[in-house]
Parts: C-alpha cells; sequence; structure tokens
C-alpha cells in the first residue's frame, strides 16, 4: 500500500475507468428498474429524470469505454458485468418518489465524488501515460460536469416538493 | 479513502496481529512512507484523539480511531471484493492497494451494492494474507469454475 492519490500507470488508469464504467451501469440499471416498478403511478417530471439520468450514464459508459480502448490495456467483460449490475440492482430499492430522488441524489453526488478525485489523481500524477492526458482530462471534466448539473437538478425538484 | 484512513487501517492490523502497540517503523513499512513521514501522521492523529502514542513502546488506537480504521478496513474489503469478484483481477490485493487512495467511502458503498460480503466484515479480515479470509476461497472457486 502507498498513501497519495495519483495514478501510477495505464493499467491503474484503465481500472478506475473501468470503476467508472461499473457505477454507470448502477445508475443506469437503478433508473431503468425504478422507471419500470413505478410505471403507472410516475409523474412526468420523475419520468423524465429517470429517463434522462439512463440515457446520460449509458453515453458516459461509451465515453469511459472509448478512454479504455486507447489504453490498450486487457479489458474486461462488460456484458458479464452488465448481467451482475442487473440482477443486483433492486437491494436497495426505493418504494416511493421520494426514496427514488433520493437514490437518484446519491447516485449523481456519488458520481460526482468518483470523478473529481480520479481528475485529481490524473492531474497529479507524474507517470508517463500512453494516451494525452490532457484528452482523458477534457472528458473526464465534461462528465464530471454533467453529474454536477445532475444532483443540482434532483436537488431543485426535491425542493419544490 | 484519505491519508489518515489509510494510516489508521495500518496501525489497526499492526496492533491486532501484535496483540500490543504498534511500531512506528511497521507502520511506515505498511503505508510504504519514510519513518519520519509516520512520525508526522502518527502526530496528527494523536492530535485528533484517534491515536495515543508511546515513546518507545508503539502506537495504540483510541476507540474513536478504532471505529474509523474498522470503517476504512471495510473500504478496503468492499475494494478487493470488487476488483476479485466483478472485475475478475487476480492480483486484487496489489491494485485494491495502489487504488484506495483514489476510492472515496461513498463511491465504495455503491460498488458495495453489487457485492457479497459477509455479515461479519470486517473481521473476517486476515491481516497476514491481506485479504479477506472468506474471499479468497470465493476468488478461487471462481478461479477454478
Amino acid at each position: 500500500m502507498s498513501v497519495g492519490s495519483r495514478i501510477t500507470s495505464d493499467d491503474q488508469l484503465a481500472r478506475l475507468l473501468q470503476i467508472g464504467i461499473v457505477l454507470e451501469e448502477v445508475v443506469e440499471a437503478r433508473a431503468y428498474h425504478h422507471y419500470r416498478s413505478l410505471d403507472e403511478e410516475l409523474d412526468a417530471e420523475i419520468e423524465e429524470l429517470l429517463e434522462e439520468a439512463a440515457t446520460e450514464s449509458a453515453e458516459h459508459r461509451e465515453r469511459l469505454e472509448d478512454l479504455i480502448a486507447d489504453l490498450d490495456v486487457e479489458s474486461v467483460p462488460f456484458e458479464e458485468i452488465e448481467t451482475l449490475v442487473e440482477a443486483r440492482y433492486g437491494r436497495t430499492q426505493p418504494d416511493d418518489f421520494d426514496g427514488i430522488l433520493y437514490d437518484q441524489l446519491c447516485n449523481e453526488e456519488t458520481a460526482y465524488k468518483f470523478y473529481d478525485d480520479l481528475i485529481e489523481a490524473v492531474e497529479d500524477t507524474d507517470a508517463e501515460l500512453s494516451v494525452d492526458r490532457e484528452a482523458v482530462l477534457d472528458v473526464l471534466r465534461a462528465i464530471r460536469a454533467d453529474e454536477a448539473a445532475g444532483v443540482e437538478e434532483v436537488a431543485r425538484i426535491m425542493e419544490d416538493r | 479513502m484519505n491519508t489518515a484512513d489509510q494510516y489508521l487501517k495500518a496501525i489497526y492490523l499492526i496492533q491486532k496481529q501484535a496483540d500490543g502497540p504498534a511500531a512506528t517503523g511497521a507502520i511506515a513499512d505498511a503505508v510504504d512512507v519514510s519513518p519520519a513521514s509516520a512520525n508526522e501522521m502518527i502526530g496528527k492523529l494523536e492530535e485528533r484523539g484517534l491515536a495515543d502514542h508511546e515513546k518507545y513502546k508503539g502506537v495504540m488506537l483510541t476507540d474513536d480511531g478504532i471505529v474509523r480504521a474498522r470503517d476504512a478496513l471495510q473500504t478496503y474489503c468492499i475494494i478487493e471484493r470488487f476488483l476479485a469478484n466483478v472485475l475478475g483481477v487476480e492480483e486484487f490485493r496489489e491494485e485494491a492497494g495502489e487504488l484506495e487512495a483514489v476510492i472515496d467511502d461513498t463511491v465504495a458503498d455503491r460498488l458495495d451494492t453489487i457485492i457479497d460480503r459477509e455479515p461479519e466484515c470486517p473481521d473476517c479480515f486476515d491481516a497476514e494474507a491481506d485479504a479477506c479470509a472468506c474471499l479468497e476461497a470465493a476468488f478461487e472457486g471462481t478461479a477454478s469454475d
């Protein structure tokens, strides 16, 4: 173990990006299942929020996958991960609108924190990465901005209710 | 996990193994820093009421320090188990050690929703093996499938 939060290699960066993909999978799966489980009683605002969350997560996942592809490291079977996440999404499934909004807020906040820490670790690294560090940071900062906007959006809806 | 939590986790595991105070040299080795850096952080932990340091004897965590150390160890277990069982990483111990500084508790809590962790966690953590005793069996089972 060593203290400090720097990226030291391509493999380590790829691993963190993979964790990002799993987090996005979790968000996507939870949003999708909340959307379906409360289908009949869902109101338009929450429906739109969950739909947007699922779409945004899928888009983030693709962008992270592109970054990993550029790193030329051994990949993980994402289909298996998708199946696993899908099978386990419901452990803390909320049962009302407040629960859904709170869960969504946690999703956005967790993702924001993850990307924020990852950006700091990439910024601080003095390791020679095989990819353009600034290009990686541009993608991660854009995703972090989406998550920040997501936190604000959910918080606004929660406040209005 | 922040730096202080990494130290608390290391001290907790060393004092558990030694069944007594953790030597500062062993702490420095565990977190891979110089003894001077370790001493500096131990001083900070003392100021925060998380550890007691007695010269020539070593460091013991306070009750508050133990609570935080156990939380940190639990986060570490989540990362190890996630790497081993979700991403299928064979060198999960080494990678968990490398990644723990970048993985926040809130992120680990989210990852925890998709792994199977034993209720006795983190008591099942085997300090010598640097892994959860139950995880080793689960991982070998998965690998031999």
